[in-house]
């Protein structure tokens, strides 16, 4: 029992991460019809971002509640310019194009920047020190890591945080309207452009929290590391139903004890990809809008 | 009509003449690969980047007719690929023990071929449903779990790979595959078969609505295109005489969309074009170590947003149209001229 409590306590933190990754793929994909497939690789991207950030600021004698706080921030702006720049060069060109041509250009984009890092840091994989205070505690039986602790509760202020601005906010109520029809809403004054620009880098500052949370879990980071990462928020995204956020949410989640519970049902966690994998399949054949995505009804 | 019947025998003459040139050239090609590969005229390096683009002539062609001209967006080619690979190694290592040689080969390459097309029905059943990126899903993660499956089956070495085959694949026997992937796929194409896949492409409702049986024909673009990936997946395993599943990754899928993208979607020459340029320029540019890796990625965002159709663009080289078929464009090219005067 106590085995199973501690399982579900990992299930959550990895969820965490999952539904934070995941949530910029169904944010994008509900206001471009884009599967951004270079997600994966801009959250390995800020994994790296953060291993310089704290780099700097680590020998400078600061509090490391400071230096953790730092590194989160600065981690999300630069991630979050890089994936507007991405979104200018590569997809908005492409707005108009049929959507084949876009879910392409992702990949190559994606493949682009997991070379272009293999090809300036190098294949070696580093090792992000830890922020956090590393303190354990016991709770009848159960042993709660502090890690764990924060990155549950970071993860959940920011899904909560992110639910709030979609629904209440101007800027969000723009981005429902983009997604709902986009033809008439530049015609009420929106402008289309700017909120595809901040739906970017909203997604992505979440992607990079969620890199900078991980590392803390898994500190090992290299320049493969978005594409299985990436690959399992993806189908985090579509088992919730891509295009919902509380869907991509509630994907995550099922995807973290997926992955933690695989070992105690399959022989070897090495099977892990394959489970996921055969989800994301039975899921787009038996139902393709996810669990909690609406049906339409194709037009002709 | 008096022009129909005056043409006829025109036609049956340039069918006849056109059948002899290609024969023809289907000879003198092998006749050539095999001096090649017997006299030493030319490195074995040069004879390998050969073998190389023959196998990725047969993997474009084959993705092309799914991407090309049916419309639908495979990215899991590498997926067939691994079953045919596979498939022709357990068949020479396994079953014949290495020892029958290149007798077994071209059956171990069929069997190859008929395993990944019985695995392309996976593919086949969703689209039926799905279509655009959600089908894009699905058939990368069939390639996903074909990797995956792999990796876990120890008897077949699990991440190590499998090995242990014998040199069999030869420039003789890669370019025979190729002129049969080319002849199967250009008939293909211009048969009423290949009219309703292009009718699917260009409206799957309406393709419907006029009696296209658009799930028969869905399922057999995918099993003749995963027929030949396996092929190619055979001829490259006993070419580098050793597999592992991450050869047989999305990586390699990428690589295979870009020959399709670059060379022209919709065209036979096109694919010969692109699997032809992407591969010797790779082959060009090893000086650049792991630099090259990023440019396969930058050309296909760069063709995307250039060019998207690619270099050829559903454009064909008058050599792979039917005769038939070139008389009927000129004449319909001509009405359409004379209605516009």
């Amino acid at each position: 029992m106590a085995v199973i409590l501690q399982q579900i306590l990992n299930g959550l933190q990895l969820g965490s991460v999952y539904a934070l990754i995941a949530l910029g793929y169904t944010m994008v994909y509900g206001i471009l019809r884009l599967i951004n497939f270079a997600h994966g690789d801009i959250f390995m991207i800020a994994c790296y971002i953060g291993f310089f950030a704290t780099g700097i600021l680590m020998g400078r004698h600061l509090p490391i509640w400071l230096v953790f706080t730092a590194t989160m921030l600065a981690t999300m702006t630069l991630t979050a310019l890089l994936a507007m720049t991405i979104e200018r060069a590569a997809y908005k060109p492409l707005r108009n194009a049929p959507r084949v041509s876009a879910v392409i250009t992702a990949l190559g984009v994606g493949l682009f920047l997991e070379h272009f890092t293999l090809a300036t840091l190098g294949p070696a994989p580093r090792a992000i020190p830890p922020l956090l205070p590393a303190a354990n505690y016991s709770v009848g039986g159960l042993t709660i890591s502090s890690v764990q602790v924060v990155i549950i509760v970071i993860s959940v202020l920011l899904m909560l945080l992110l639910d709030t601005v979609v629904r209440k906010t101007m800027t969000g109520m723009a981005m429902r309207a983009i997604s709902y029809d986009k033809t008439v809403v530049p015609l009420m004054g929106v402008p289309v452009d700017r909120i595809i620009s901040l739906t970017f880098a909203i997604g992505s500052a979440v992607a990079a929290a969620g890199g900078i949370l991980y590392s803390q879990a898994y500190p090992i980071i290299n320049p493969y590391m978005g594409v299985r990462i990436g690959w399992w928020a993806f189908i985090a995204a579509v088992v919730g139903g891509i295009g919902n956020i509380r869907g991509a949410m509630l994907g995550g989640y099922i995807l973290g004890f997926v992955e933690v519970f695989t070992p105690t049902i399959l022989p070897s966690s090495t099977y892990r990809d394959f489970v996921a994998f055969t989800i994301l399949l039975v899921m787009l054949i038996v139902r393709p809008t996810g669990l909690l995505g609406r049906i339409t009804a194709q037009k002709v | 009509m008096m022009i129909e019947s005056r043409r006829a025998p025109l036609l049956v003459l340039g069918t006849i003449l056109r059948t002899r040139q290609t024969v023809l050239l289907v000879i003198v090609g092998l006749a050539l690969s095999f001096f090649l590969e017997r006299s030493g005229f030319v490195s074995s390096y040069i004879l390998q980047i050969l073998m190389y683009v023959g196998i990725n002539i047969i993997l474009t062609l084959s993705l092309n007719l799914v991407n090309g001209y049916m419309g639908e967006f495979s990215v899991g080619h590498a997926g067939f690929m691994a079953v045919g690979a596979y498939t022709a190694s357990i068949i020479t290592v396994w079953l014949f023990r290495n020892q029958a040689g290149a007798l077994v080969f071209p059956i171990a390459t069929l069997g190859a071929g008929i395993a990944a097309a019985a695995t392309s029905i996976i593919v086949a059943i969703p689209s039926f449903r799905t279509r655009g990126d959600y089908l894009a899903i699905v058939t990368l993660a069939f390639n996903m779990i074909v990797k995956s499956l792999l990796e876990n089956i120890d008897a077949l070495g699990g991440p190590r790979g499998f090995l242990g085959m014998n040199r069999l694949t030869s420039l003789a026997s890669v370019y025979a595959w190729c002129a049969i992937t080319i002849y199967i796929v250009r008939n293909f194409v211009y048969s009423n078969f290949g009219r309703a896949v292009l009718s699917i492409r260009e409206d799957e409702v309406a393709s419907n609505l006029v009696s296209v049986n658009t799930r028969q024909t869905k399922v057999l673009v995918f099993v003749v295109a995963a027929f030949f990936a396996g092929v190619a997946g055979a001829l490259f395993a006993h070419l580098v005489q050793f597999i592992n599943p991450r050869t047989f990754s999305i990586q390699k899928s990428t690589d295979i969309l870009v020959m399709v993208y670059l060379g022209g979607i919709g065209s036979i020459f096109g694919s010969i074009l692109g699997a032809t340029v992407y591969t010797v320029l790779l082959e060009l540019l090893r000086p650049l170590g792991v630099w090259r890796w990023v440019l396969g990625p930058v050309m296909l965002v760069i063709l995307m947003i250039g060019r998207p159709t690619g270099i050829m663009g559903l454009k064909e080289f008058a050599g792979f149209v039917p005769i038939e078929e070139r008389a009927r464009k000129k004449k319909e090219g001509t009405a359409v001229a004379a209605a516009s005067h």
